[in-house]
């Protein structure tokens, strides 16, 4: 099956495992990603801050690209990116703008919800070579995925499942817990770090508390705040926290035993190998 | 001057009024211990025609846009869209309360704009250059390099008129 993909740029720099991973996954499950020709930049969130039209006319040509030159659904790994996506989706539909011709053919997917659907689960499951039994996890979506629902048309926008779902799929032990959508505090980091320090600083607590041993991420300024961060979170609060953080496509990549690990692995800064060669996973 | 409320109103497509102070907004806001004004004072300083102490609040940039507010209006306000009005209406008044914070979305955006998409190297530095916070992050860049995560590499549009029409239109 061909979908459009939409990798943004966080993707071709600091979550380039989480492009490595989906391309390899969607690949080894039969779905064709073609990349959205000559793509731009979704505005992220500086973007809606500072300017309206920006916010609209840069995720709007991407769109306006892949209904035209590709006429397929899209399909987006970054949990921004989606949000801006389906924003403009949503304006453009609601009132007429000439300078976007976008009829609403073709849909808009979180990578993660694409993968959870039954159809590709079905197949994900048959393609399982090593179980990821006795690693125990929680799942967090971040803010962007479901919120507002308005939005994201998600249907559980304060408890997602889709990613509890697909870990348990793979054999993982996945803990509930209350922080599932909680903020990490996202381009904060930038100039306001203590405020990061400080939210991530309860996730890891939260995590920790129900006995998860990682934590697994579908958006690449979670994965950036709880994985880059966490040597100056254990100095600063004088923890000593070893979490692995995973893109839950790194774990499916895993779980069916494609590609190398430490093509991904080496990219974090909190090396997750040690907790996979406990499990007797690596 | 417009009126204050009618303009955000205006601005941000929502019925700012609608609001009977139920707090929701306020309790679920994960940076709210690091605000001047809580959300919900915001959206009552707004009825009450507050233009200046709005727009020179810190809440307003502190705001990380996660949408838990907008999420759980019972009133359906979208009150992240306010706030990103209300950032935009600072900007304009060229007095805003946290520097650096804009000084990151500008320099997000001039990479954009040159470029059609992000270029972290880039942002970072005309960030630095903006805030003199030149020691800020100094272990992780080499870390980040170290690992192919950060480059000087610069991945760009090639249609860049288009980008370029863009914020041309953007009035930017």
């Amino acid at each position: 099956m061909r979908v459009a993909y939409y990798p943004g740029c966080t993707l071709e720099t600091t979550a380039k495992e989480f492009d490595l991973t989906s391309r390899e996954v969607c690949r080894t499950l039969g779905i064709d990603l073609v990349e959205i020709p000559d793509w731009n930049c979704c505005g992220a969130s500086s973007a809606h801050e500072t300017n309206t039209y920006l916010s609209l006319a840069l995720p709007a040509r991407n769109l306006v690209k892949a209904e035209r030159e590709l006429g397929l659904d899209i399909v987006v790994p970054c949990a921004a990116c989606f949000n801006r996506l389906k924003t403009a989706e949503k304006r453009l539909l609601a009132g007429k703008h000439e300078d976007f011709p976008f009829e609403g053919k073709i849909k808009i997917y979180s990578l993660l919800s694409f993968l959870a659907q039954p159809r590709w689960k079905k197949v994900f499951k048959q393609e399982i070579k090593r179980p990821l039994r006795g690693l125990r996890a929680v799942a967090y979506y971040g803010c962007l995925l479901t919120r507002p629902p308005e939005i994201t048309d998600h249907p559980q926008p304060e408890n997602p499942m889709e990613m509890d779902d697909l870990l348990k799929v793979m054999g993982v032990e996945c803990l509930p817990w209350s922080y599932k959508t909680d903020c990490c505090g996202a381009s904060l980091v930038v100039s306001k770090v203590d405020i990061v320090h400080r939210l991530v600083k309860r996730l890891y607590d939260k995590a920790f508390e129900i006995g998860a041993e990682c934590i697994v991420t579908a958006c690449p300024l979670c994965h950036a705040n709880l994985d880059l961060r966490q040597k100056e979170i254990n100095e600063k609060f004088n923890t000593n926290y070893y979490l692995p953080i995973f893109y839950f496509t790194e774990l499916m990549a895993l779980a069916m035993k494609i590609g190398d690990t430490q093509n991904w692995a080496r990219g974090h800064l909190v090396n997750p190998s040690p907790l996979l060669k406990a499990k007797k996973i690596l | 001057m417009m009126d204050f409320l009618k303009e955000v109103n205006q601005r941000s497509g929502q019925q700012v009024q609608l609001c009977f102070q139920c707090f929701k907004c306020s309790l679920g806001c994960p940076v709210a211990f690091d605000m001047d004004y809580l959300p919900h004072q915001l959206i009552r300083l707004v009825q009450l025609g507050e233009r200046d102490k709005v727009l020179g609040s810190h809440a307003i940039w502190i705001c990380a846009a996660c949408e838990t507010c907008t999420t759980r209006c019972p009133n359906d306000i979208d009150i992240a869209r306010v706030i990103d009005t209300l950032r935009q209406m600072s900007l304009e008044t060229n007095k805003t309360s946290e520097p650096d914070i804009v000084a990151f979305h500008k320099s997000f955006m001039e990479t954009v704009r040159y470029l059609g998409k992000a270029h972290e190297v880039g942002m970072m530095l005309t960030y630095k250059l903006r805030t003199k916070r030149f020691f800020d992050d100094l272990w992780l860049a080499p870390e980040l390099f170290k690992r192919g995560k950060l480059s000087f590499k610069i991945n760009r549009v090639k249609d860049l008129g288009e980008i370029k029409q863009i914020f041309d239109r953007a009035g930017t």
